[in-house]
């Protein structure tokens, strides 16, 4: 029992549940102010893999340090961005990517909203169209009488 | 001894609760007027036996009772009081049972409340109630029970999660709840509604101020949230697009939706069928988050208690419940007539745009949510949908309702005119025009898509606005005649306004920390600045400090704009003996509404420590937009409370009515 506590508690650490430090680390940050915020961006959009739904910029994970490193030494080599995703995406699977693929099952996905925005239209459209056919029934003589009297007799017309 | 008490209350509020689930509607298919008639009081009874309960379950946890399981899994002796009252819910056995406490709540001011109301139809409701409540209260008695004592008891407690330590857990779990389960009893006005076949303007009139008491615990359930989050977390985020934050978001979209699509139904009796489903949605919505966060299903920063077994439990659950409320609705749906015809342009119109685009919106945040999960269980392959997808998609959809929002409280019901409401907001137009062009001069031509978004923001406050002036003839007649006019407009139009602002105010917020924000890491020793903004921040000293059941190395900040000094900051590392866990206390010092934040990292040689500092510009109207919102539906709740329950001359046509299809 205690052997797995402190198990969890390292394990904690490691991953980077517990110990609380800052992301991005001076020592990493590049000294070139473009390819900086071009690595932010990237590590902005891939997932850290050992933590709970965080970017690799926000993780102070040693696997997210691990990869925000390898994303900047990609960059400083001079791969373009895609590049670098794609090369990080090759080590570590589509699973990195916070923003999915726009191919294959994810194409679902991707026009669902769209489909939706889409049905839901169609479906308004036609109940307008069968709408029409339900238009009020004409009004009586009595009620056009009234509708008369209350529109031009009270208001004194 | 109080520990049993509190576990028989519970078995007994849970016998009760399937006795109203069957009993009473058994009253009312066979027209037995006394046994209906009990479904009032039972509610209420069942809702103090809950409330027993649960106040044994916080005894326990004030005494610290180590013979109990939960309170040893989660507390410790030395924490301090606030913190072991709040931490009866910042586990899974006990914020079921706040759970099910308010749900219990809810249906005994449904009991109290419904007076005007037939009494047949109040009977469906709590019937209706009682089998959400029956399900969730077996839930707890088999599969989480609070109420486990432990042999030998334990000498010292776990503690609770340190993030959780917090005045946040105070408020926002309770809060959020409100909002949730609130949204059962719209739920349950459906099912009624769908089982008497009554759907008409007073459905519409209860279900808008069920949904409207829910929205505003929700939106402040959400604000606080994200408050908590962007100040605990220390990563100087508000919003991450994280499984258990979209599960609260779906309700609130589907009910914002609910509130619109009500309104229609309750001034004109139109959209009948759709606020139904809406009502049925919302709750489904809720459930499926309770589900989310519950089960564990999907990884986040916030499951701390998950276990598989109970995640199919509430799978079940949600399964019965979505399953047989859409099944009824697919029976009775096609005798509902639709009355209230409208023209495509119209308030009517105007609101069922807004439907379109904020169940789109919901139906988008589920699919993100969920298709990573369904694509695994049916393909293996893993994916993550995070916040890149979210802000294309999501993004997107609310542009139109963004732009559309002005429009609509200037339209008139059945048939309005475009023209001459765009003409009246034509200086909203400019305003918005005026500051996009001076923003995108800021920023240089960059950010296109974030600039046009600020003058969105810009568009909908004036827009706002707008509808004010109009509303009160401003620049057309005096003073004088203004303020009467102001004075006699309803709530309802008050909290049309202010909810609205507050859109455009949230908006405002977001989109100028997006584009104005500045963010700084540095290696700081005792003395050195980092210069953020315009303003140097010094790094004054450190200091030990021993809390009740923490010790902490105070950072001591010094914000100076050129040698005058602005203010001082604290932030803190602190270290829980109990769990052996640090947490990060972020430093914020408010500017008006901007904030710098601090957040400090690890120690670095020669004394000096890693400290990620942000400047925040207007943050604080993120979160002062929801205020804006909540008041809204405050002010709205006001009018439409006198309504429902200040004149006798319903009731008694209710009454006539009511004997009527008796006779």
């Amino acid at each position: 029992m205690r052997v797995l506590f402190h198990f969890i508690i390292t394990m904690g650490v490691y991953f980077g549940y517990l110990a609380p430090a800052v992301a991005v680390l001076p020592d990493e940050v590049l000294p070139d102010q473009r390819l900086e915020a071009r690595a932010r961006a990237i590590s902005s959009q891939l997932r850290c893999l050992v933590c709970r739904n965080e970017t690799i910029d926000d993780s102070n994970a040693a696997l997210a340090r691990d990869l925000r490193l390898l994303v900047r030494n990609r960059l400083l080599a001079g791969d373009s961005d895609g590049e670098v995703v794609d090369f990080i995406v090759a080590r570590y699977g589509e699973y990195v990517l916070l923003k999915p693929r726009f191919r294959g099952a994810t194409l679902v996905l991707w026009f669902f909203p769209l489909f939706i925005l889409i049905a839901g239209v169609v479906y308004l459209v036609f109940i307008a169209g069968h709408k029409k056919t339900d238009a009020p029934l004409p009004l009586s003589c009595e009620e056009e009488k009234r509708v008369r009297h209350l529109l031009y007799d009270e208001t004194g017309w | 001894m109080i520990v049993e008490a509190g576990h028989f209350l519970l078995i007994l509020a849970f016998a009760l609760s399937l006795y109203q689930a069957v009993v009473p509607l058994a009253g009312v298919f066979y027209h037995d007027q006394r046994l209906a008639a009990m479904a009032r009081p039972v509610a209420a009874l069942i809702f103090i036996l809950v409330a027993l309960s649960f106040l044994t379950l916080v005894y326990a946890y004030i005494i610290s009772d180590f013979s109990v399981l939960n309170v040893v899994q989660n507390s410790h002796s030395e924490k301090p009081l606030l913190f072991k009252i709040t931490g009866v819910w910042g586990n899974h056995e006990g914020s079921m049972m706040l759970w099910v406490l308010i749900l219990t709540f809810f249906s005994a001011l449904v009991a109290v409340f419904s007076r005007n109301l037939p009494a047949n139809f109040t009977t469906l409701v709590l019937v209706c109630q009682s089998f959400i409540a029956s399900a969730f209260l077996g839930f707890i008695l088999f599969t989480s029970n609070p109420f486990q004592r432990l042999d030998p008891p334990a000498l010292q407690g776990n503690d609770l999660n340190p993030v959780l330590q917090d005045i946040g857990l105070a408020l926002h779990p309770p809060v959020l709840y409100l909002g949730y389960v609130g949204f059962s009893v719209c739920f349950s006005f459906a099912i009624a509604a769908l089982l008497s076949g009554r759907i008409d303007a007073v459905f519409g009139r209860w279900v808008r101020l069920w949904a409207l008491i829910s929205w505003i615990f929700l939106t402040g359930g959400i604000i606080t949230g994200s408050y908590w989050a962007y100040y605990e977390l220390g990563w100087g985020g508000y919003w991450f697009w994280d499984p258990v934050e979209n599960a609260s978001l779906m309700p609130w979209l589907a009910g914002t939706a609910l509130l619109h699509s009500a309104l229609v139904l309750e001034k004109r009796a139109a959209l009948k069928i759709w606020t139904v489903l809406l009502a049925i949605i919302t709750f489904s919505l809720s459930l499926l988050g309770t589900f989310l966060v519950r089960s564990g299903i999907l990884t986040s920063v916030h499951s701390f208690a998950v276990d598989s077994r109970r995640g199919i439990a509430i799978l079940f659950i949600l399964v019965f419940f979505i399953g047989s409320a859409l099944l009824l609705f697919a029976f009775r749906a096609p005798s509902i007539r639709n009355s209230g015809l409208f023209r495509p342009v119209s308030r009517e119109g105007a609101l069922v745009f807004n439907n379109l685009f904020l169940t789109t919106a919901a139906a988008t945040v589920l699919v993100g949510t969920l298709y990573p999960l369904v694509l695994e269980t049916l393909t293996g392959v893993k994916i993550s949908v995070g916040a890149p997808f979210f802000n294309l998609t999501f993004g997107p959809l609310v542009v139109p309702l963004l732009v559309a929002v002005p429009f609509g409280p200037l339209l008139a019901w059945k048939r309005g005119d475009i023209a001459a409401a765009a003409e009246r907001l034509w200086l909203s137009f400019a305003l918005a025009l005026t500051v996009l062009a001076f923003v995108l001069y800021l920023t240089e031509g960059k950010m296109i898509p974030a600039v046009a978004g600020l003058g969105l923001s810009f568009w909908v406050i004036a827009g706002a606005l707008t509808d004010i002036f109009v509303k009160a003839g401003v620049a057309r007649t005096s003073f004088s005649v203004c303020w009467r006019r102001l004075r006699q407009l309803p709530g309802v139009f008050w909290g049309t306004a202010f909810a609205h602002m507050g859109l455009g105010i949230t908006l405002f917020g977001i989109l100028a920390v997006a584009l104005f924000g500045e963010e700084r890491i540095a290696n700081l020793r005792p003395g050195e600045a980092v210069a953020i903004a315009g303003r140097q921040i010094y790094l004054e000293g450190y200091e030990f400090y021993n809390g009740p059941n923490y010790r902490e190395n105070r950072l001591h900040f010094t914000v100076a704009d050129h040698e005058r000094r602005i203010g001082h900051v604290m932030a803190a590392k602190r270290v829980f003996p109990s769990q052996a866990m640090q947490t990060t206390e972020a430093g914020l010092l408010w500017h008006g509404l901007s904030q710098y934040y601090i957040a400090p990292g690890d120690y670095t040689d020669k004394n000096g420590v890693v400290v990620h500092v942000w400047w925040k510009p207007w943050v604080l109207c993120i979160w002062l937009g929801g205020f804006f919102m909540m008041a809204g539906g405050i002010v709205s709740l006001g009018s439409q409370h006198l309504r429902v329950c200040g004149p006798n001359v319903r009731r008694r046509v209710l009454k006539q009515e009511m004997q009527g299809k008796a006779g």
